[in-house]
């Protein structure tokens, strides 16, 4: 049986995948390595995990304005996450998805990182505000 | 979202593909954050290094410049990645040149001014209170909004880039009065000295604040800072928060008593003390461990803080085995060497460099050409970021900087 979660109306496309979820926050210039495609930062909740077509879930933006050129040069490469699900991001990240075309979303009635267990198979549709957990792993 | 005719003709096609680009990512990232309108701006800021923009950056920048459109209003730049005259020296690969020189050229031709400074309040124009700008760089945004109380969000290249061109920019956040009152209250009982403390503080205070939409209220400082002071915990806070407003009773510009900082009573504080902060600065400490490299950058120096190195290294040889990197903006280098501060700084071996900042200078390959692993720095900010990178940071006071880097090894 499937799950809904709602939330603000969001950015970009609808798309279907696995997510990885952390109750931390995130930059693309302070976390990851963009080459290899993982999570770089050692103090990192996903340090050393590859992010390419998972559907990130997080908690808030970090710093840094890096964010909003990087995921469009990640997804020009093809080493991108399918979407970003934030509690609560800030203007970078929103400008980022926005060049880039990466769905995201944030404001949820509840801890996003709480409610979406780890390895679950998402439908993102950010048009409409709704997340449906689709599948969740054994 | 409400545009007007203007907006709307833009968004139609009718005043060309590089305006309904422009206008339709900020119609987007407005209507995202609930919007009700576009504002007018005074200045955009523009973050564009080669390592963010990549080639499909440099290929974006470069068809909106074959085309016939050029910003309308002034429009500048953060620092480059590329100090052309140490980039063969540091490592940095032709390709990397190349990239840089795609880039600036590219802005060049839409009319962009390369300032390449994130210190563009204390060198190019500071703004006036209540002055609607797109800045993009956390350190520049957070100043701007609170010491000098003007209103701006954080733009990121493509948004300061498209405010630029079309002159405005969604209203929401910072350019709202309800979006810059305070949200908590610190009381900060022990009283920074020099760059490592005060940035710190901003960093234990950004890790209390936590989020964009957080507005600190720091109580309790004893000693009216500089602009160096709250530069450098300004660009910690935004860093390590993601914060990008503060107020300081009878220090910033919105904010004479605590009072009018909150709707309502103050609340009660969070309380910050000198062990905070020294727990924070001790962090990874390292002490007597080699050092590769010692970083002075982030946001770059003023022309007090060159003075000040300059002051330290005379007569001093930065060690063979350490490099010593010294960055400002060009305004700031020219005048450092008219000053002969260059001179000096040079004279021991150190590296200044112009118009770039260290960790958007592809750090990563940086580290990789040089052998580089242990860094050490008195910026906060930079401690915070470069880590991903894979460098080991230790965070220290000017002097003991200045120390480590002659003697080779962490001296705090």
């Amino acid at each position: 049986m499937s799950d809904i979660l709602r939330c603000h109306p969001g950015i970009g496309p609808a798309v279907r995948g696995i997510a990885l979820v952390a109750a931390d926050d995130f930059s693309a210039r302070y976390d990851l390595d963009r080459l290899k495609g993982v999570f770089s930062r050692p103090g990192h909740k996903l340090f050393g995990q590859a992010y390419h077509g998972r559907i990130l879930v997080l908690n808030n933006a970090k710093g840094g304005v890096a964010t909003a050129w990087m995921l469009r040069e990640m997804a020009a490469r093809g080493i991108v996450p399918a979407a970003l699900l934030f509690n609560r991001v800030n203007p970078i990240l929103a400008q980022g998805a926005a060049f880039a075309g990466v769905a995201l979303l944030d404001r949820f009635e509840t801890d996003v990182t709480q409610r979406i267990p780890n390895g679950a198979e998402l439908l993102v549709e950010p048009a409409e505000g709704r997340v449906t957990i689709v599948s969740v792993p054994a | 979202m409400k545009l007007n005719d203007e907006e709307q003709a833009m968004l139609a096609g009718e005043m060309g593909e590089t305006l309904r680009w422009a206008i339709d990512h900020q119609r987007q990232v407005g209507t995202f954050f609930d919007a009700p309108d576009m504002v007018p701006v005074t200045q955009a800021h523009i973050m564009a290094d080669p390592e963010s923009l990549g080639t499909a950056g440099a290929d974006f920048v470069e068809q909106l410049a074959a085309r016939s459109d050029r910003v309308r209003i002034p429009t500048i730049t953060d620092p480059r990645g590329i100090d052309f005259s140490h980039a063969d020296r540091l490592g940095q690969t032709a390709a990397m040149q190349q990239l840089e020189r795609r880039i600036i050229g590219g802005l060049e031709k839409l009319g962009v001014l390369m300032t390449n400074t994130c210190i563009n309040y204390q060198t190019i124009l500071p703004p006036l209170r209540g002055e609607h700008l797109a800045m993009g760089d956390t350190g520049v945004t957070i100043y701007c909004n609170s010491v000098l109380g003007a209103r701006t969000n954080f733009e990121g290249g493509p948004s300061a880039l498209a405010a630029g061109l079309t002159g405005r920019t969604p209203r929401y956040g910072y350019h709202l009065e309800s979006g810059r009152r305070g949200t908590l209250r610190v009381a900060v009982e022990a009283q920074p000295q020099g760059p490592a403390e005060w940035g710190a503080l901003g960093g234990v205070v950004g890790r209390i604040a936590g989020s964009y939409w957080s507005v600190p209220v720091i109580d309790g400082l004893c000693d009216p800072p500089g602009s160096d002071a709250l530069k450098h915990f300004g660009a910690a806070l935004a860093s390590f928060g993601s914060v990008a407003m503060f107020h300081i009773p009878g220090v910033t510009a919105e904010c004479q008593r605590i009072e009018d900082a909150f709707d309502g009573p103050p609340p009660e504080p969070a309380r910050v003390t000198a062990a905070d902060l020294a727990a924070l600065i001790k962090g990874d400490a390292a002490d007597g461990e080699k050092v590769d490299v010692v970083v002075f950058s982030a946001p770059q120096l003023s022309l007090y803080e060159l003075a000040a190195v300059a002051g330290l290294l005379d007569g001093k040889r930065v060690h063979r085995d350490t490099t010593l990197l010294v960055a400002t903006s060009p305004e700031n280098k020219s005048g450092a060497d008219r000053m002969g501060l260059t001179a000096r700084i040079e004279a021991s071996g150190a590296i200044l460099l112009e118009g770039v900042c260290f960790y958007q200078s592809y750090a990563r390959e940086l580290a990789e050409a040089n052998g580089w692993k242990r860094l050490m720095t008195n910026s906060a900010k930079l401690l915070n970021i470069i880590s991903g990178y894979g460098y080991l940071p230790t965070l220290g006071s000017t002097e003991s900087c200045v120390a480590s880097a002659v003697a080779g090894r962490i001296v705090r």
